[in-house]
């Protein structure tokens, strides 16, 4: 029986910005008088986590995505509102908080630039206190998983970009645990990379158990990955659940491509309207809660002559696009 | 016993692991040994030229030579300026990522920045003291040498003076360092501090020969206690008591700065906001 690894509750984060006035005037009343811009990153956030879970938060720019994940890492303190990671609450037991915790910001480093990968892994085991067989058995087995036996000895500053990635989310489990914090641990990554990347996480996640929240904007990772999805726009929740879910409520129409024997002049089909045509092929959207896909085919076998049909979904950008544009949020 | 090694097992290991690699800036040891030597040699021109042209001298001038040879040769363990990689995580905002450390905000950083006053002043201190302190003799320039310790008492008294320059000039790097999380910025704290530590350590002109009014104060200030302090010792200028007060008040400033710089890095951290996403 899981239980609640994580507890969120009505979190909001206010954020007091100097603002600069401008042109030459503008600098010297600056000088004399702040003008102060308060900006609410957060207006209320709750949802729970159990342990175990891989759930994935997307939204777009300035959503709240890593002011989420900063106060979950304990680095930011919430204006209101109640955090529990596995019963602490991060900012106030930081350090006990943090030893429990891995995390990875894809736009930063926790890898000492001038060190090879190697020391400094050593260097995190003696600062997470691990014991040496411990570390010994975790870091033979992270380096096996992520492929890092021929980079360890390589300085971090040489690394590429998809090899430091695979050796920051190395470094972030050295000390076991139980939960991992990505933020945007795909961004920029080459297509293999990115698969490296998820393959281990998917890993993490079946195998140990390991519970997950990860932030992303590339959709595939959320498709290869969660099972649930949370998006938040303008610090709130606009949605939490599967990504089926959520695609039945933005965009559920689906796609069928019919590729004909011969020209044909017109297609016409009641509730079915015509995307594209490509010569001979022609790709209908349809909306499966009126019409079945089983049903169209039928109907558009029994009129004109068919040599192949394909069936699809909108790709996933372009439900949460969707999704983004139903509520009023930009992208 | 154990308990106290797993306590200080990752401060050991920050230490241990910047340590090691700063001693691997050699080509700029060298370069730094270099300019040194070159503006020791102005300086102790500058002062030849002052104690000739007056009567009576706070110090003679072999201890005024002393007194320069060793600035030279310890001058990168004055706090002078932030430690460039904390300067570094600041702008890039890295520095959210040492929150994610399960250790004491303040001790991490201390154990940083004795290493760095440790490590780089070793590379620069060792031919500079042989230059100075044996070369000058072999070229025939014996007045302008580095001389021995006052004495064996003096010896031993400077050594554990210059351990307390390592743990007093790191206490104020690591107060540096936070203010510059507090600032944003590391070229305030730069403009600021540097200055004045070149200036009140005695770095710039030996203490000494400050203006007599002056001599209380400057003695009490913490800046004494990272240059003046071992080096009067080294050359007897301070001896006895006179001495161990010295060490106390070094002592002392240690403390109240490490009490400080913990007090503002709590203060500091609470404010943080790890902007931008």
């Amino acid at each position: 029986m899981p239980s609640t690894h994580i507890v969120i509750e009505g979190l909001t984060k206010t954020f007091r910005v100097a603002e600069r006035r401008i042109g030459a005037m503008g600098a010297i009343t600056g000088l004399l008088q702040r003008r102060w811009r308060t900006v609410q990153a957060l207006r209320g956030i709750s949802f729970t986590l159990e342990e175990g879970e891989l759930l994935g938060l997307i939204g777009p720019n300035g959503a709240g995505k890593s002011t989420t994940l900063k106060i979950l890492c304990g680095i930011l303190e919430p204006s209101t509102g109640r955090c529990q990671v596995g019963g602490l609450v991060p900012w106030r037991d930081r350090v006990r908080h943090v030893a429990r915790i891995g995390a990875v910001f894809g736009q930063r480093t926790q890898l000492w630039w001038d060190l090879p990968v190697v020391e400094s892994f050593e260097l995190l085991r003696d600062i997470y206190r691990v014991p040496l067989e411990r570390y010994r058995k975790t870091a033979d087995e992270l380096i096996a998983l992520l492929d890092l036996d021929r980079i360890l000895g390589t300085p971090v500053r040489q690394l590429s970009l998809g090899q430091r990635m695979r050796c920051e989310i190395a470094a972030s489990m050295l000390h076991e645990p139980r939960v991992l914090f990505l933020d945007e641990p795909t961004i920029g990554l080459d297509a293999v990379a990115k698969l490296a990347v998820r393959e281990f996480v998917k890993t993490l996640n079946r195998e140990h158990g390991v519970s997950v929240i990860l932030t992303t904007h590339d959709m595939q990772d959320i498709e290869a990955l969660a099972e649930r999805v949370i998006v938040i726009g303008k610090g709130v929740i606009l949605a939490d659940g599967s990504l089926d879910a959520l695609r039945r409520g933005a965009l559920a129409e689906r796609r069928l491509w019919v590729h004909f024997a011969n020209d044909v002049e017109d297609v016409r089909v009641a509730g079915v309207s015509v995307r594209r045509r490509q010569g001979r092929s022609v790709e209908l959207s349809f909306d499966p809660r009126v019409t079945s896909a089983h049903r169209l085919i039928a109907q558009v076998a029994a009129e004109f002559e068919v040599e192949d049909v394909h069936l699809e979904e909108p790709p996933i950008e372009e439900v949460i696009a969707r999704f983004y544009a139903l509520h009023a949020v930009e992208a | 016993m154990s308990a106290i090694v797993a306590t200080l097992r990752p401060y050991q290991a920050v230490f241990k692991a910047r340590f090691t690699l700063l001693l691997q800036y050699r080509a700029a040891a060298f370069a730094g040994f270099v300019t040194q030597c070159w503006w020791g040699g102005i300086k102790l021109m500058v002062l030849a030229a002052f104690f000739r042209s007056v009567r009576t001298t706070p110090m003679t001038f072999q201890q005024a030579v002393d007194y320069v040879w060793l600035g030279q040769a310890f001058l990168t363990l004055l706090p002078w300026s932030v430690d460039p990689e904390i300067a570094r995580m600041v702008r890039s905002g890295d520095v959210a990522y040492e929150r994610l450390r399960p250790l004491d905000a303040h001790a991490f950083w201390y154990a940083r920045a004795i290493a760095r006053r440790t490590a780089t002043p070793l590379l620069r201190a060792i031919p500079m003291v042989l230059t100075a302190g044996l070369l000058f003799h072999v070229f025939g320039m014996s007045e302008w040498a580095l001389s021995p310790p006052a004495g064996v008492q003096a010896a031993a008294l400077f050594f554990l003076s210059m351990v307390l320059v390592i743990l007093l000039s790191s206490a104020i790097a690591t107060l540096m360092d936070i203010a510059t999380v507090a600032a944003l910025s590391e070229r305030g704290v730069n403009a600021l501090v540097g200055p004045l530590v070149i200036v009140f350590s005695g770095s710039l002109v030996p203490l000494p020969l400050f203006p007599d009014w002056l001599q209380p104060a400057l003695r009490l200030q913490p800046l004494a206690g990272l240059l003046d302090t071992p080096f009067r010792i080294y050359g007897g200028h301070f001896a006895g008591l006179d001495a161990l007060a010295a060490l106390g008040r070094q002592a002392m400033w240690t403390i109240v700065l490490v009490l400080l710089g913990r007090l503002f890095m709590r203060r500091v951290m609470a404010r943080l906001q790890a902007q931008g996403g």
